[in-house]
């Protein structure tokens, strides 16, 4: 009986949300501050359970020297974000943010680097010729090569932005923006799919799951 | 014993092993090769590495492997402690082979990776760029930096927004502070608000995360400061919205389709939400510019906002739009770091293609 009433909330809401693509409405309007105010009750428990509690105070109580007393820095930054609320000492908090930000900075620029830009360029490293077992498998192979090469190099020029992109630069960035469109293109023919799938299992629910007809 | 007795009758075959302490790591573990003969390769049924200590303790078997494979990767190991390794080859049930290490090996840890030489050196010559670049910006305030389209329309965007009598909704993304896109957002923003101040328009801006929420308020703060408005700062129109991804497009949906904002900005990194927005953006007839780094949200945008920073145009958003020294002299190091590598990439292709150098640049590059 329960899974039966679940089924029907589920659908009701599913239907709900799906109505605004005719406009917006009030059944929309409900579900909207539904889900938007429950996510955000949930965010509030979610960040209490899996991290204040089991990484703060669980961390306070369980941890043991140095690592105990490491955990005070966290606590008086998040801290100081609280602190918005008393005005006059509202300013702590772009201490937290800037905190934040510089971390974040200072691992991205190791993170970025070793993670994509150095292995992006090895991958680049492709012989412009490749013997194949057959012509055909020759000239697809070699072809695919130097549009991975090439491809990248005119690419990185459309992102140069200390010159006009004029003459050669020009040519060389406009082959590089089109190298970018064919493949957003096939991009978003490729999530569409994925996007599609999705509708269909949101439909099969509707049909299969609330109304039995499939 | 019975492996020695085996042994000793001339049953199985011996097996080279070799153990030594995996390099550029940061200790506990050791590297254990063996050699197989290449004529027993379809007859393997399994490999046992077994791992015991000089003192004589029993044998711990520490992975059996069910491939021909002839190395493993112990990461178990304690530092400063050595161990010896067995290897025993079965084939159809039996013992076939069987070897161990003469030499102990101890694992330690290194301070440096030389596998990462090539990230060091871009990182120096990326820094030394520039440092240079930063300091030529404090004397050359006319450092070039080309027109970005995406950027341009922004004065538009505020001023088409204003004139409609309609408010700017800023939209970051389901980025974190921590994540770089959404700082490029902040820079943006400050702009978009010192624009919004000027021409007394209300800018809105739902967020996804309670810190990006402040890092925004006091971002939108200084536009207004420094367009001599601060009295306009409305500090309730940079609220927290919720932290679920669909919850935030339905609600950002609902904010685009009661409040009818003139201008769109989707600035930020964005995920599945992407096209959900700018779908309903475009619906409401608002001029929309959106910009972010998510490679598989790049095409929605593209195919359904007016303007569209792609990737690093959105870096670069910051220098265009402040002029700072800081920022101008980072944007031209980039550049120049862009064109190093791009000829690393051409100069490593005709190496591999004529067969220069024995593949020492693609050595060079490969960090794992």
């Amino acid at each position: 009986m329960t899974s039966i009433i679940w089924t029907w909330i589920a659908a009701f809401f599913t239907l709900a949300i799906l109505s605004f693509l005719y406009k917006d409405n009030p059944l929309y309007k409900f579900a909207e501050h539904v889900y938007v105010g429950s996510s955000a009750a949930f965010t509030i428990l979610y960040v209490w359970v899996f991290d204040a509690y089991p990484k703060l105070v669980m961390g306070f109580r369980e941890k043991v020297g140095m690592q105990k007393y490491l955990l005070i820095i966290p606590l008086i930054l998040s801290l100081f974000i609280i602190l918005r609320f008393i005005k006059p000492l509202s300013w702590l908090s772009r201490w937290s943010i800037a905190f934040t930000v510089g971390m974040a900075a200072g691992l991205g620029i190791t993170g970025l680097t070793q993670g994509f830009l150095v292995p992006q360029v090895q991958a680049s490293f492709l012989p412009l010729f490749v013997q194949g077992p057959t012509t055909g498998q020759t000239i697809l192979l070699t072809f695919n090569n130097i549009i991975i090469v090439f491809g990248t190099i005119f690419t990185i020029l459309y992102f140069y932005f200390s010159r006009e992109h004029k003459g050669l630069l020009g040519v060389s960035s406009k082959i590089g923006v089109t190298i970018l469109m064919i493949t957003f293109g096939a991009s978003f023919g490729y999530t569409i799919m994925a996007r599609i799938s999705l509708l269909i299992q949101r439909v099969y629910f509707l049909l299969h799951n609330w109304l039995g007809l499939v | 014993m019975k492996l020695i007795f085996l042994l000793l009758l001339g049953q199985i075959t011996p097996i080279v092993v070799k153990a030594v302490d995996t390099p550029y790591d940061a200790g506990g573990s050791i590297t254990v090769t063996w050699e197989l003969d290449s004529t027993w390769l379809g007859k393997i049924g399994r490999i046992e590495i077994y791992r015991y200590s000089s003192a004589g303790v029993s044998d711990s078997l520490v992975e059996t492997l069910y491939k021909p494979d002839t190395i493993y990767v112990d990461n178990a190991t304690e530092d400063n402690i050595p161990y010896f390794y067995g290897v025993v080859v079965y084939a159809d049930g039996e013992i076939f082979g069987e070897g161990r290490t003469t030499e102990p090996a101890v694992s330690s840890q290194q301070w440096f990776n030389r596998k990462r030489l090539s990230v060091l050196i871009i990182l120096l010559v990326y820094t030394i760029f520039l440092m240079y670049f930063i300091m030529r910006a404090r004397f050359d305030k006319n450092l070039f930096i080309r027109k970005i389209a995406g950027l341009e329309a922004i004065d538009e965007a505020v001023g088409r927004s204003t004139e409609m009598g309609r408010p700017i909704l800023y939209v970051m993304g389901l980025g974190y502070i921590s994540d770089i896109p959404t700082v490029a957002s902040l820079a943006i923003l400050k702009r978009v608000a010192f624009k919004a101040a000027e021409y007394n328009a209300q800018v809105i801006v739902p967020c996804f995360d309670p810190i990006v929420m402040v890092a925004a308020q006091e971002t939108v703060r200084e536009g207004f400061i420094e367009a001599g408005r601060p009295d306009l700062y409305n500090e309730s129109d940079i609220y927290y919205l919720t932290s679920d991804q669909f919850g935030y497009a339905a609600g950002v949906d609902g904010i685009m389709v009661r409040q009818k904002p003139g201008a769109v900005f989707l600035q930020g990194y964005f995920f599945a939400e992407a096209l959900i927005l700018a779908e309903t953006g475009h619906s409401i007839g608002a001029i929309q510019i959106s910009g972010t780094t998510a490679v598989t949200q790049l095409p929605f945008f593209i195919a359904s906002t007016d303007y569209t920073l792609i990737g690093e145009e959105m870096y670069a958003a910051s220098a265009y739009l402040s002029r700072d020294p800081l920022s101008l002299g980072t944007i031209k190091g980039e550049d120049y770091i862009k064109m190093i590598l791009a000829i690393i990439i051409l100069l490593g292709a005709l190496m591999e293609t004529f067969s220069i150098g024995n593949h020492i640049l693609r050595d060079f590059f490969s960090i794992f």
